[in-house]
């Protein structure tokens, strides 16, 4: 049983390499997910990664299949249109989400043109789906840097973070930390998205950032609780997805996520803090 | 770290300058000139979209001048406490009653300073809304009462020099609101100045010595008993809700413009009224 769980991992480098991607991208993806879905944004990241698509096409363009290229393409990109929408939702009469729908539906359309302009079926759907089980070493420090920055800015910032995402119209009241922190945030966000994009492809770069953060709040009730709890949940996705592609002669992105999807739906069900199952034997009321 | 600031006597004081504030250039606060003075407690009172939550905005600076400016002498931003009428609170996000009203230390702890040392004062802005016992609640399960006075605890703790209410005791019950008043007129005799939004007229005259009616321009403004008498309380409801589509673009001279020739203010000026403390030099 044993074997059957660390022999892939034992027996393979790839395996190994693809591992250390989903520890480092599962620590930092997931608590800026929990801040993402507490901020009602779950939907801003799907959005955003699809802003990434034209940058990673332009290094793809430049450079064919590298990974540095793509990324620093997808990077400039993400953060253009974040900031960019950042941008106009506080100095017009949009909101942030009106404003990045219209930047990311133009970066898209750009990211498309430039792709079927050049690239084959073959190289779009590498750009898609990702290529987790190549990681090589330039893309396992970029992983491991990613999460470093992700927790180092997420310590740093907390607590105006916190004051942000509760109560903006304050944090504007007694200091200047708001702007700064809001743009933060939203850098967070493309880092661990081009993160995601490397070892997933941007169709899944969500995946490993939303659904456990999700899945959380079935398991714990406030921050301190649903950080580590979405961490752990990544955690488990992502062993289990390599092993179900390893074993299952499955793509690996797409097993992934479709494992955070199972435990999502198991946590809906069994989840301690208002899973269905529990809402059928309703237990009797308090006293006060 | 814990010490009150030191409240000295000059400083503190708000003055409006011309101050026109108003969305998509109609005036909400139209053309107001005076003073609050340090240390005064004053309610601001008048109709429905007589500006006076825009006034306490333009004050806080969370919306620019159309047109002339808010003098604050000696205040930096952290010095105005604000309690907006409508918070911007996301009451989903999990995070306790303490960890809410703890946000007023921010001005002492910053982003990464402890809280530990300012735990005592946090429980005891809590008692003083009658709030004991709630701390470890999550937000959201506070009632809308319940959340006002959570706030108001809020304010406590930012121990600013400047504190403006907006309809602060809305939603509150009669008792609670007494013990609050006793706070706001604790917070007067400290030093404090205090400007409240305030609809109960008898609440105004039996708490706040000075009084602003507002609608859209000051239709009187002193003592709350000169204020308060119903010939201004009809104009200022007569002056009230007009936004005109096709209003013409105000001809009145910039505040700019009539600082520079203080003898041609007041002709001009006669229909905007001037019942105010007097002009700051």
């Amino acid at each position: 049983m044993i074997d059957f769980l660390t022999a892939p991992f034992v027996e393979f480098a790839f395996m190994r390499r693809a591992l250390a991607g989903c520890v480092a991208l599962s620590v930092g993806a997931a608590p800026v997910g929990v801040f993402l879905t507490l901020r009602r944004m779950s939907l801003m990241s799907e959005a955003m990664s699809h802003a990434i698509l034209p940058g990673a096409a332009v290094g793809f363009l430049w450079a064919g299949l590298s990974l540095p290229a793509m990324t620093l393409g997808g990077l400039v990109a993400g953060l253009a249109v974040a900031l960019l929408s950042g941008f106009v939702a506080r100095s017009t009469v949009l909101r942030e989400d009106a404003s990045l729908a219209a930047f990311y539906l133009i970066s898209l359309a750009g990211g498309v043109l430039l792709i079927s302009a050049r690239g084959s079926s073959i190289d779009l759907l590498h750009i898609l789906f990702g290529t987790v089980l190549a990681l090589d070493d330039d893309a396992l420090l970029l992983l491991g840097g990613i999460a470093t920055v992700t927790l180092a800015v997420l310590a740093i910032a907390y607590r105006p973070l916190v004051m942000e995402c509760v109560d903006p119209l304050f944090l504007r009241s007694v200091g200047r930390a708001s702007g700064p922190v809001h743009y933060c945030f939203l850098a967070l966000v493309v880092l661990n998205l081009v993160g995601g994009f490397a070892a997933l492809g941007t169709l899944l770069a969500v995946g490993l950032m939303l659904l456990p953060a999700v899945t959380a709040r079935f398991w714990a009730l406030d921050l301190t609780g649903l950080m580590p709890a979405a961490v752990v949940l990544a955690l488990i996705a992502s062993v289990s997805g390599l092993l179900v592609s390893y074993y299952g002669s499955l793509p690996t992105g797409p097993a992934i996520v479709l494992t955070a999807g199972v435990l999502y739906l198991a946590s809906m069900l069994l989840g301690p803090r208002g899973g269905l199952v529990w809402r059928l034997v309703p237990a009797r009321h308090l006293e006060a | 770290m814990t010490a009150p600031v030191q409240l000295p006597a000059p400083g503190g004081a708000l003055v409006f300058r011309g101050l026109t504030l108003g969305y998509a250039r109609h005036p909400a606060v139209h053309h107001l000139d005076g003073t609050i003075a340090a240390g005064s407690l004053t309610a601001v009172v008048g109709p429905n979209g007589a500006g006076k939550s825009t006034l306490l905005k333009g004050i806080m600076g969370e919306i620019a001048p159309l047109e002339g400016e808010v003098v604050r002498p000696g205040l930096a931003r952290q010095d105005i406490a604000y309690l907006p009428q409508a918070a911007e609170i996301d009451r989903a996000f999990p995070i306790s009653v303490f960890d809410l009203v703890a946000m007023g230390l921010w001005r002492r702890v910053g982003p990464w300073r402890s809280l530990k040392p300012h735990r005592a004062a946090v429980e005891a802005a809590l008692a003083a809304v009658g709030l004991t016992g709630f701390e470890r609640r999550p937000i959201g399960t506070l009632s809308g009462g319940q959340l006002r006075r959570a706030l108001f605890a809020r304010v406590l703790l930012q121990d600013a020099r400047v504190i403006l209410l907006d309809e602060p005791f809305a939603a509150i019950d009669a008792r609670t609101t007494d013990e609050l008043l006793a706070l706001v007129r604790g917070w007067q005799a400290e030093g404090r100045t205090v400007v409240a939004v305030l609809h109960d007229l008898d609440q105004v005259g039996r708490h706040f010595p000075s009084t602003l009616l507002l609608a859209r321009e000051a239709v009187a403004w002193g003592a709350t008993a000169e204020v308060l008498v119903p010939d201004n309380l009809r104009r200022a409801r007569r002056l009230c809700e007009a936004w005109d589509e096709e209003a013409p673009v105000c001809r009145a001279p910039s505040a700019a413009h009539r600082h520079d020739h203080p003898e041609r203010d007041e002709p001009d000026h006669a229909p905007h009224g001037h019942h105010t403390h007097g002009h700051v030099a």
